[in-house]
């Protein structure tokens, strides 16, 4: 058992300290050579003798905190219990370089400590050269805030100052914090037009949890980092952009994608009818967007198995409408605006209706249940010249369209008769826990019958 | 606590009364050490009535024992002398009412006992009772939620929901059977429940009755009062019941408000908040104190924050005072206005806070009007009734009272509902003709959160002054949920034990358990400490495994005592 409260000290003061164990000196010098700067940096202690790597339970202080001798610091979690870390020295954190919930290995730097304001930004500068070095998941770039400079002790002590009358819920102060959020830069929609954390939610591009009374905020599993990543080779001059929100969601959703079992089915489809439907209705406002949106629709209609999702891996989930989320690119993000209820709305409505969808994701202004819902996606590559393409199933959906441009083709008939017709090719990628190869194929065709022969569509 | 011991009915104990002081004397010189205590030695005087009995329940405080229906040992006895109506008079039938009545029937005592309420009291009616239903629902609510944890089970749970008028009916029910209980338990044991509010009005004679209905006069030999406390609503602070409220309120759980302040930090708040925030509110902590959880080991206390305080949907303002809360009216909300409880100027940046309700928990104030104090020339101090440590009443003059005692919270000493019982069964000791002292720092405490708190004794902070004072060591020890096995298997590893003992003699001077069930742990160190068990001792006590009792087993066996065993295996006993 490690004793109940550990110390760190300098290796800088050679005489006799009055520490508990010998062992809990994990705070050296950060260079010997540099004698006027003592910038220290703390270590992971090792808190018992089986240890070998601790996990940081919470940052009791904050950078730019001042520290005075005997206080704790930092909270530990060893292999048998948490403990509390305390400082012997007076002074300033200065940064923190493994942050709360990250785990480093007994004896490596977990935060810097500075002698006086001064060198504050000098360890700053030191603590993000440790960055670029660590492994990427342990160390984020400690933000550079200006405000530290001036680390007086309340500075950082107390929640975002409120000049107006801002009032913020205690799980919207905490939400913004995790998140960053600035809630003097929100406009409260709860009780008294309060910031809910909704609200924060929302700023943060978070969809609300269903489950709004769920508490204890556990640390986020980790996404799967690739182990050994350091060893990336590193290409000098390379600008790292840390993900936007929208890009940080895309990339969850990938990996996410992963544990789902997937197939793709292609099917040539003929296009000349739609063609000759969508040269008639474009000066009606008709994109090819909502045709194509319609004929899936209906195709859906007929395949109710293929606009169906599997939640747990036991049940397949009927979807009561269809609603046809078709991906856009926008400013460097991708996104999926919904049509809902796609079968029943008419062309023309779609078509509105599709217009509207775009212009309110260009403004950031899609509510969730926009960009959500959708039972069935529809991403079309067709206008760039790609003719065929495969889609990843975005969870939570049971398949995906990818569809091709539409371009001429030698077609030959069962009697031999060379012709041309304008041919695209669609490609399905779906979740063959519930939809298999036969579903799918039996779907194109419908899909295509109805593309071939589109009347159907303007009814 | 568990009211249950068992004593063997042949004559030979494994520990007579004489071995006991024996040991006591051989390893503690010093006179403060904890001699005796009531429950060892009633069961050992009273041996002789096992005779008479067929049927011998030592008394205990303990809630559980309200579910028993006593077979008497006797019926409500006939006054030792004519002179008076009753021997015994208890003015107020809460829990230390209760308790103190079943040790008098038990001591062949004529009692009574006045109520002006219902039976049951605070604790029964609006205190721990219902509370533990509340938290009962929290706490299964609060695991149902996490899904991590029950992912870890590999269970799996639809979102989990509440009714909210299930979950107060739950409350209300096991009130009302809990006070049905009690009164039952009185009655069968031939008590008179005298209905009204009880008033001395001489030594040895007091008078009750309802308002109106007319007034009662009655003499008893001895008089305890036991009249408990009301929630303390400092002023300032509006209490209209709906949106501003006390724990009385808000055990019925009339609304559960989407963000809710609690003033006061201590246990009544501590464990509302756990209820609220698995029932879906947010809260806002007011603590005049620099921290929150003043009572606690600082240690106990910083660990119960990580887990109570920091994941949850609650914050907190340190160091203030509300000085006004206005309830919510006019379609406003409630507003808290708070200063700096040491430069009393508003505290800055925000100086009122605005919320869907508050809950007024900041302790609770003794209850003693129309006792007819005056008639006996008894002043309170701070509301409280001044007693010594045999809980003998004290007067203005400083000199005691002769026949009236008072027990619970109305005299301050413990604000507990079991130190009430343990200070009734003390007096009954003493009006038997046996001296008795209650030991108080055996008395153990309880916090219901999710995880439970717990602690008996002094904390680090307090037995450091005192070794300082007195010039002793003390060592402390601890472990943690982290490395035992029952723990683990429940998913529940948070948690930590710690005790205070001193390396010379083994002398356990606190231990405090935040964990899994701690307050169902603190009883073996509680009961050490009334028995004065050494460190040295309980060590070779065997525990289950794998349970959670491992957790102290381990903290006892990792402290380090100069002495060897004090007592080794008086017997061997072949097995």
């Amino acid at each position: 058992m490690a004793s109940p409260s550990l110390s760190f000290s300098s290796s800088l003061s050679t005489t006799t300290t009055p520490l508990l164990r010998p062992s809990a000196f994990f705070l050296r010098p950060r260079s010997s050579s540099t004698i006027s700067a003592k910038i220290r940096e703390i270590f992971m202690p090792a808190l018992s003798s089986t240890m070998t790597e601790g996990k940081i339970v919470s940052w009791i202080k904050s950078e730019g905190d001042l520290l005075s001798k005997g206080e704790s610091v930092v909270v530990v979690e060893s292999d048998k219990a948490d403990m509390d870390v305390e400082t012997f020295y007076d002074g300033i954190l200065a940064a923190i370089v493994v942050n709360e919930g990250e785990t480093a290995p007994v004896g490596s730097p977990i935060g810097l400590l500075a002698e006086n304001e001064d060198e504050i930004a000098e360890a700053k500068a030191k603590a993000s050269a440790k960055s670029s070095g660590a492994p990427p998941a342990a160390t984020p770039p400690p933000p550079p805030k200006a405000e530290v400079l001036i680390s007086t002790p309340s500075a950082s002590s107390s929640p975002p100052k409120a000049t107006g009358k801002v009032v913020v819920t205690p799980y919207a102060k905490k939400l913004a914090k995790q998140h960053k959020v600035d809630v003097n830069k929100l406009v409260g929609t709860g009780p008294f037009g309060r910031i809910s954390p909704e609200d924060v939610e929302k700023a943060a591009g978070i969809s609300p949890k269903a489950n709004n009374v769920a508490v204890a905020a556990e640390p986020a599993p980790s996404p799967p980092v690739v182990k050994g990543g350091a060893s990336f080779a590193e290409i000098p001059g390379s600008s790292v952009v840390p993900f936007t929100t929208m890009q940080a969601a895309v990339s969850k959703n990938m990996v996410e994608s992963l544990s789902v079992p997937t197939f793709r089915v292609g099917y040539p489809v003929a296009t000349d009818a739609l063609d000759a439907l969508y040269e008639k209705v474009k000066p009606k406002g008709v994109t090819m967007t909502a045709l194509l949106a319609k004929a899936a629709a209906m195709a859906l209609v007929q395949h109710p198995v293929v606009n169906s999702t599997c939640k747990d891996g036991k049940t397949f989930t009927y979807n009561s409408s269809i609603n046809i989320a078709v991906a856009v690119a926008i400013n460097g993000g991708l996104i999926t605006p919904v049509l809902q209820d796609a079968d029943k709305l008419d062309l023309y409505l779609l078509s509105q209706k599709w217009k509207e969808l775009v212009e309110k994701a260009r403004a950031k202004q899609l509510q969730p249940q926009e960009y959500n819902s959708g039972t069935f996606t529809l991403s079309n590559l067709g206008m760039f010249g790609v003719d065929r393409f495969d889609a990843i199933l975005p969870p939570g959906q049971g398949a995906i369209m990818a569809v091709g441009a539409s371009k001429p083709t030698v077609i030959a008939d069962k009697d031999g008769f060379f012709s041309v017709k304008n041919k695209m090719l669609v490609n399905v990628t779906a979740d063959h826990r519930i939809i298999y190869g036969a579903d799918l194929a039996a779907f194109l065709q419908t899909f295509s019958n109805i593309i071939e022969n589109p009347e159907s569509l303007t009814i | 606590m568990q009211s249950a011991i068992s004593l063997s009915l042949s004559s030979q104990s494994p520990i007579t009364r004489s071995d006991f002081s024996n040991t006591n004397n051989a390893c503690l010189p010093s006179p403060q050490s904890f001699r005796f205590c009531g429950l060892r030695r009633e069961a050992f005087e009273s041996r002789a009535s096992l005779n008479t009995s067929s049927l011998f329940s030592p008394r205990l405080h303990s809630h559980s024992r309200f579910n028993k229906v006593f077979a008497a040992l006797e019926s409500n006895g006939t006054t030792s002398s004519s002179v008076f109506d009753y021997d015994l008079v208890i003015i107020g039938a809460g829990v230390g009412g209760h308790g103190a009545a079943l040790h008098a029937v038990e001591k062949g005592l004529k009692t009574a006992i006045v109520e002006g309420d219902v039976v049951g009291g605070t604790c029964v009616n609006r205190g721990c009772v219902p509370s533990k239903a509340l938290l009962a629902v929290s706490g299964r609510m609060r695991e149902l939620q996490n899904e991590h944890h029950m992912k870890s089970f590999g269970l799996q749970v639809a979102a989990a929901g509440y009714d909210r008028q299930g979950v107060a009916d739950h409350a209300n029910n096991l009130a009302s059977k809990i006070r049905s209980n009690l009164t039952n338990s009185l009655k069968a044991l031939g008590v008179d429940i005298l209905t009204g509010v009880g008033t001395i009005l001489a030594p040895q004679k007091l008078k009750y009755g309802k308002a109106g209905s007319g007034d009662t006069t009655i003499t008893a030999k001895d008089i305890i009062i036991a009249t408990g406390s009301v929630p303390m609503v400092p002023k300032g602070i509006e209490v209209d019941g709906k949106s501003v409220i006390t724990s009385d309120h808000a055990l019925k759980l009339e609304f559960v408000p989407e963000w809710i302040a609690i003033v006061g930090s201590g246990y009544i708040g501590l464990e509302f908040s756990d209820v609220y925030t698995a029932l879906g509110s947010e809260v806002t902590f007011i603590e005049a104190l620099d921290q929150l959880m003043p009572g606690f080991d600082p240690e106990i206390g910083k660990l119960a924050q990580r887990v109570l305080i920091n994941p949850r949907k609650i914050d907190y303002h340190t160091g203030v005072f509300a000085t006004k809360i206005t309830p919510a009216k006019n379609g406003k909300p409630v507003q808290i206005e708070l200063i700096d409880a040491k430069t009393k100027e508003p505290k800055e940046p925000k100086d009122t806070l605005e919320v869907d309700a508050a809950l007024i928990a900041t302790g609770r104030a003794p209850f003693t009007q129309g006792l007819g104090l005056e008639n006996i020339n008894v002043e309170t101090q701070r509301g409280f009734v001044p007693v010594d440590e045999r809980m003998r009443v004290i007067d203005a003059n400083g000199k005691l009272v002769p026949h009236v005692y008072c027990i619970g919270d109305a005299n301050g000493k413990m604000m507990l509902a079991h130190a009430s019982s343990a200070q009734g069964i003390s007096v009954i000791e003493q009006l038997s003709g046996k001296d008795h002292v209650l030991n108080h720092l055996s008395i153990p405490a309880a916090c219901f959160t999710h995880p439970e708190i717990s602690m008996v004794g002094l904390t680090e902070p307090q037995a450091r002054e005192k070794s300082e004072k007195e010039g002793f060591e003390i060592s402390v020890a601890k472990t943690s949920f982290k490395a035992n096995t029952k723990a683990l298997a429940e998913n529940e590893g948070e948690g930590l034990a710690k005790l205070i003992y001193r390396p010379d003699s083994g002398e356990i001077l606190g231990v405090h358990i935040f964990g899994m069930h701690a307050a169902d742990l603190i009883h073996e160190a509680s009961n050490a400490i009334a028995l004065g068990t050494r460190v040295q001792d309980i060590k070779f006590a065997v525990h289950a495994h794998p349970t959670l009792s491992e957790v102290l087993d381990e903290l006892f066996k990792s402290a380090k005592v100069k002495v060897s065993t004090s007592n080794p295996v008086a017997e061997l006993v072949p097995v």
